[in-house]
């Protein structure tokens, strides 16, 4: 499964087959059902949770155009649907937040004014 | 010739695309700081930079991981992010075939260095170039030390790879400047992103400021994972300009934790 998203995040002419046929793109890789499901959907937070490296999930995440913030809180709902991740270095380990660090800081959020 | 320029800075995505959510005055800075970076890089008048950098399995992937590689063409692509999510717009980056190829086989003297004919830059190398070669117009050699998927070669071998990385530069007639880039505690990518451990982080840098290799070959990614998360593997990276310009301190110049850019933003030279 990181084999797919590691050539996708690279190859433009992937992604335009992708984009054209997600299902079709698939072909050729050893993947279970869910995980077609969560790479044809797409599924973020499932894709977390069964363990894909943060850095390609990232990059995946940035091709479907998915808004940043958003992007963070479907990871978090994978964490709440599915439960923790299944293996890897990339996981949940607790944090007050971007806004509450930033004015713990004494730095202003400016999260809901929009950008990427 | 003798390194003319060495330093480390940070290249989180955010830093550029994700500007305008980041508190104004931190973010102007940070930008503030990397031109500061820019002037004392452009000062030194180098013929090619060396960025040694943790990529993000753009290049590298699980089914054929080098420790320890650098490019080896006359030209790079990137990013292979989606432009408007990190605000670069893809390029293309000039190379030196034949200087790398010179240091390449220097490097290997005292390190197991893999090469690349192809390479294509993500975030940990656009980010420091869109502020440090904003015209594209300097020879980069791309390296890239394995901070992504473990096992991960000890600290030590970085050092090593730094020291090669000297000696290569020592060996050739042209002004080569050497930038490190990575994150020092943060989890990036992570539900989590945004999480600093500022105290972690300044500790390693006055390590890092006064070239303590006993003190940073003393880290363990199983603590430092607990601790800094796993964007702190990427110390790797700090460490090799450490060891490249082993005796000499360094001045860090910027530090500031700004977590919508997901780490403790770091702009350090070292005193050449």
């Amino acid at each position: 499964m990181q084999k797919f998203l590691f050539e996708l995040n690279r190859d433009e002419d992937f992604q335009s087959r992708y984009a054209a046929d997600r299902r079709g793109a698939l072909a050729g890789f050893d993947l279970s059902d869910e995980e077609q499901r969560a790479l044809t959907e797409p599924d973020i937070g499932l894709l977390f949770h069964i363990g894909v490296n943060g850095q390609i999930l990232m990059h995946f995440a940035a091709f479907h155009s998915i808004e940043w913030q958003d992007y963070l809180q479907q990871m978090r709902d994978g964490i709440d649907t599915h439960g923790p991740v299944r293996e890897g270095v990339y996981a949940v380990t607790g944090y007050e937040g971007v806004e509450a660090h930033s004015d713990r800081l004494g730095q202003t959020s400016n999260i809901e004014d929009g950008g990427n | 010739m003798p390194l003319v320029f060495a330093g480390v800075c940070s290249h989180a995505p955010g830093i550029v695309g994700r500007a305008d959510q980041a508190d104004p005055s931190a973010k102007d800075r940070l930008y503030d700081a990397f031109g500061d970076m820019r002037d004392r890089l452009e000062a030194s008048k180098p013929d090619a930079l060396i960025v040694v950098a943790a990529e993000h399995f753009a290049n590298f992937f699980m089914n054929n991981m080098p420790s320890f590689a650098m490019g080896m063409a006359d030209y790079y692509e990137g990013p292979i992010e989606n432009p408007d999510w990190l605000g670069i717009q893809k390029t293309r980056i000039p190379g030196d075939k034949s200087l790398s190829e010179r240091l390449i086989r220097k490097v290997m003297q005292k390190s197991d260095v893999s090469y690349a004919e192809e390479w294509k830059f993500d975030h940990g190398i656009m980010v420091p170039l869109h502020f440090l070669t904003p015209s594209y117009n300097l020879p980069i050699v791309p390296a890239n030390i394995n901070c992504q998927g473990p096992p991960l070669a000890p600290l030590h071998r970085a050092w090593a790879f730094g020291q090669a990385l000297r000696e290569a530069a020592d060996s050739v007639p042209e002004r080569i400047a050497l930038i490190g880039t990575g994150g020092i505690s943060h989890w990036p990518a992570t539900p989590d992103s945004g999480k600093i451990n500022e105290e972690w982080d300044r500790r390693f840098l006055d390590q890092w400021s006064r070239c303590d290799k006993d003190a940073m070959l003393s880290y363990d990614d199983s603590q430092s994972y607990l601790d800094a998360g796993q964007g702190a593997f990427e110390i790797r990276t700090f460490m090799t300009i450490s060891a490249a310009t082993e005796g000499i301190e360094g001045t860090v110049h910027f530090y500031e934790p700004i977590p919508i850019f997901a780490v403790g933003c770091t702009i350090a030279t070292i005193n050449l």
